[in-house]
């Protein structure tokens, strides 16, 4: 059984006190009040150096982690080792009911999006040594927790599904099937970079205005949107059918510059520049102001 | 329990295009994926799509090269039918929306690949996979297509008649990883197992974690066989450190490989004296490791690919996401440095045997994408050709399984009467069973035709009691030892270079982990979004595939396309131009073979030495 080798340290969850003194089941499970010490004598059968994660824990179900505590593990470093490796590590060798989502480790997926010391970070593509330790690892802020790391992200894709993410030609059918359309290497390099998000929901989560209007569009499908509105290949009635909805009450005006979005995005995707384009557009158009 | 017309499992490229044909015919289609549709595979695909689209080139120059790069393993009618239809499909992508790069008029840009005559790989940048991904689960939301996501598919609603050609899939079983229900989806018309690679039977892949052969077990298990399994392609440009993929783009734009005394040794030392770095995937994969072994690899482990005098505009037009992942991943930057690169398994040639169709010998059960073998790919799949299969064969597949009429097959699946048996290859163990009958795929009805539902109903009890079995078990072994023991068996022995010794001893120790499986259980008490739970069925299913990998690996005793076998240096036209089928024979592996279908529309296709 593979959670005898080394133990998370579990509780000192700092911030709340009433998480002081929670015992993980784990730690139940062993000698309760032996763990700290029987784990510095795990860790330091560990050769070479380690890395010291906290990682945030939460399961509705199970009775000890019900209240939201922080767990420590003592991870062997290895030179490339990212956020995602450290946490893999720690399941797959200390407690195997840690859980997140991760799926292709080379920053496509984006389904390991998590609040790593503080900021939205992909773990797979976060070197773990660019970090100061100890590594605090969360689920992303803004959203509800369902267990561990992993948050609900419904309300995303709902926001995401608002603006019609889809091409829409209508206006500019194509002649036959094998007749393309046709887009100039200049306006396929104006949507490049819109086109490139991953929807891993870090934008969103470390948008302070969404936080506070859950009906804000939110940065992702603001970007979405802003991939097919600035694309030559949709017409012009399409472009301003877009614009309507991105101008509404919860659309792009509420968003106030604070660049957030733009920090965190893994994929260096401009995004309140979009957003501040799009309400340039909006104006352009003589779309009302709501 | 749910009911539509068509369940399509897994969300992919070939899952995406399949369930919106069958939309598009007329079905009410479902989508049950284990991750949200964006997050599946292919969008890690970088490459690009082949279709000949340009005066010049035409689909016969795409078929024959598909056919040479297969090393005359695949089935004629499936690659032409791949080249035939590839340009509609790929403009149909245009017309989606689809970002591809562009050429100054207007018109989508094409660039060279390995093992291919003219440059007909059409891309967008180097995230062809992810455009492709997200296009198409765009138009699933147009479309209002219902998505299950997170949903896990546990098993295979089939009936039990003794020969599986007789057998009906009526739905699958899947668990709500979220809450841990477990529920039917009822099929009325069929399903479609679109669900990826089996990467994950080795622990130094390209492939997500996710890619866990799930679908290529569970249609084993219902009785449709994995055809040419051993072929597995190792992709020669993978970071060391992780497997992260460097895209053969980085070498159809004209990237270098060089061995550690500088070396551009795919010319120096003759692997490929035409084609140099631009020779099929296996040659090129070969020749890194024979660098490495003859002592030219840079710290004993691989060779560099540089691109640097491509110059940083072309880079970062073409390559841009190259020189990301080289510094996220390797902390390498691509435009002063070298890159460090070797191979790692990338891609499975074989899987579930299906038809043009995209029919099994079960009726009413459909693969496409890379868990079926059409097979298109044979030996060797050549760069490019992996996405034109997902949007081809997975529409076809979405289409018949909505009750269009696509003609009859030349193709035939199941055992019947055109088939060999396998008679002389001995064995190193005994492929018996090894318990687990309690998760066997066949309803437990004891021959009577039962109807959809029964059959449904008792596959969701045995789904249940198979997961309250494993998580009310307190101690045992845990899956996380037994699939990094079973990685490490299949790196160390079924990889690029194959020896009889070396595939016999993987068969033992999978055979061990089978035996070991039998002490699984779950440590997670929790219903909620049971990872460990997920990973544990998972490994299930990594043990019954990477079991029939190695089998094929031990009875073709020849070399041909990816598949290296040191004691046979040579292709055996004469025995071997035939496929190697295995299937779950009563829970016991039964291997025998089809012969090739080289006879295509317009001409045979007579197998030549393949020289790059």
């Amino acid at each position: 059984m593979s959670t005898q080798q080394a133990e998370p340290e579990s509780q000192e969850a700092p911030e709340d006190p009433a998480m002081k003194g929670a015992e993980s089941p784990a730690a139940d499970e062993q000698n309760g009040g032996g763990m700290v010490d029987e784990h510095a004598e795990k860790a330091a059968e560990l050769e070479g150096e380690t890395v010291h994660i906290k990682v945030f824990r939460y399961d509705p179900e199970v009775e000890g982690k019900q209240e939201p505590r922080f767990d420590d593990f003592h991870v062997p470093f290895e030179k490339g080792m990212t956020v995602l490796d450290s946490v893999m590590y720690a399941r797959d060798e200390y407690d195997s009911s840690l859980t997140f989502r991760h799926s292709c480790r080379q920053a496509v997926c984006g389904s390991d999006a998590f609040f790593v010391n503080g900021k939205q970070r992909l773990g797979c593509k976060t070197q773990i040594s660019d970090l100061e330790q100890p590594v605090r690892i969360e689920p992303l802020p803004h959203q509800e927790v369902v267990k561990d790391l992993v948050v609900d992200m419904d309300h995303f894709y709902d926001q995401m599904h608002t603006v019609e993410p889809y091409f829409q030609d209508e206006d500019t059918p194509p002649v036959d099937d094998l007749e393309e359309q046709r887009q100039s290497p200049e306006n396929r390099e104006k949507i490049k970079m819109s086109s490139r998000c991953i929807w891993c929901g870090a934008c969103m989560s470390s948008c302070n205005i969404a936080a506070g209007d859950n009906e804000y569009l939110g940065p992702a499908a603001i970007n979405k949107a802003y991939k097919f509105a600035m694309d030559d290949r949709e017409g012009e009635e399409i472009k301003e059918h877009r614009l309507r909805i991105l101008e509404q009450e919860h659309g792009v005006w509420r968003c106030q510059t604070q660049f957030s979005c733009t920090e965190v995005c893994p994929k260096d995707i401009p995004l309140t520049e979009h957003i501040q384009e799009l309400k340039r557009e909006a104006v352009k158009k003589n779309l009302k102001f709501w | 329990m749910y009911e539509h017309d068509v369940i399509v499992v897994g969300a992919g490229g070939a899952g995406l295009r399949a369930a919106i044909a069958a939309n598009e015919a007329g079905a009410d289609v479902a989508m049950v994926t284990k991750l949200h549709p964006v997050r599946s595979h292919t969008g890690a695909a970088e490459g690009g799509i082949n279709a000949a689209l340009q005066e010049g080139d035409d689909w016969e120059l795409h078929a024959y090269d598909t056919m040479k790069g297969s090393d005359y393993l695949g089935d004629a009618p499936a690659v032409e039918t791949l080249a035939q239809n590839a340009p509609e499909e790929t403009i149909n992508l245009e017309h989606w929306g689809m970002p591809f790069s562009r050429e100054e008029d207007g018109t989508v840009s094409q660039r060279p690949f390995g093992g291919l005559s003219y440059p007909r790989t059409t891309y967008a940048g180097a995230e062809t996979g992810h455009h492709l991904l997200h296009t198409m689960y765009e138009q699933v939301v147009k479309r209002g297509i219902q998505v299950y996501d997170e949903w896990y598919v546990m098993d295979l609603a089939t009936t039990d008649e003794d020969d599986p050609n007789d057998r009906e899939c009526h739905g699958v079983v899947a668990y709500d990883v979220q809450s841990g229900n477990i529920e039917g989806f009822k099929a009325n018309n069929g399903v479609v197992l679109a669900t990826g690679g089996p990467g994950q039977a080795f622990d130094h892949t390209t492939n997500a974690v996710s890619c866990t052969g799930d679908g290529h077990a569970m249609a084993y298990r219902a009785g449709a066989p994995l055809e040419d399994m051993e072929f597995i392609q190792f992709h020669p440009t993978s970071l060391p450190s992780t497997g992260v993929l460097i895209s053969e783009g980085v070498r159809g734009e004209g990237g270098i490989l060089y061995n550690s005394e500088g070396e551009r040794f795919m010319f120096e030392y003759g692997y490929a004296n035409n084609s140099g770095e631009l020779a099929s995937r296996d040659v090129v994969a070969r020749a890194e490791l024979t660098e490495v072994d003859e002592g030219r690899g840079v710290d004993d482990e691989y060779v560099h690919l540089d691109m640097r005098h491509l110059g940083e505009e072309r880079i970062m037009d073409r390559l841009e996401n190259i020189l990301h992942l080289a510094e996220d991943f390797e902390g390498v930057d691509g435009l002063v440095e070298p890159m460090p690169v070797k191979p790692g398994q990338h891609y499975a040639m074989g899987g579930i045997e299906v038809d043009e169709n995209g029919q099994t010998c079960v009726d009413g059960l459909y693969a496409a994408g890379e868990c079926a073998c059409v097979s298109v790919h044979g030996g060797n799949r050549l760069g490019g050709n992996a996405l034109p299969e997902l949007i081809v064969f997975g529409k076809r597949a979405g289409q018949h399984a909505a009750g269009e009429d696509l003609g009859e097959p030349e193709i035939r699946t199941g055992y019947g009467d055109d088939v060999e048996d396998e008679t002389d290859t001995e064995l190193p163990v005994a492929p018996g069973k090894a318990g687990l009958e309690t998760s066997g795929s066949v309803a437990a009805d004891g021959g009577v035709a039962a109807d959809a539902e029964g059959v449904l109903q008792r596959k969701v009890e045995t789904a249940r009691e198979r997961v309250d079995t494993l998580m009310d078990k307190e101690d045992g072994v845990q899956h996380a030892e037994i699939r990094a023991k079973l990685q490490k068996a299949m790196t160390d022995y079924v990889n690029v270079f194959r020896t009889e010794e070396g595939v016999k001893k993987a068969l033992e120790i999978i055979r061990e982990c089978r035996e070991e499986y039998q002490d699984v259980y779950v440590d997670d008490p929790s219903r909620t979004f049971n990872t460990d739970l997920q990973q544990t069925i998972e490994t299930r299913n990594l043990i019954d595939v990477a079991e029939t990998i190695a089998l094929g690996a031990l009875v073709r005793d020849e070399f041909r396309g990816a598949h290296w076998r040191k004691e046979h240096q040579e292709r055996k036209d004469e025995e071997w131009l035939k496929h190697t089928l295995i299937s779950w024979d009563d829970g016991e592996p039964s291997i025998f073979y089809r012969p090739v279908i080289l006879e295509g529309e317009n001409k045979t296709y007579e197998p030549k030495e393949r020289s790059y």
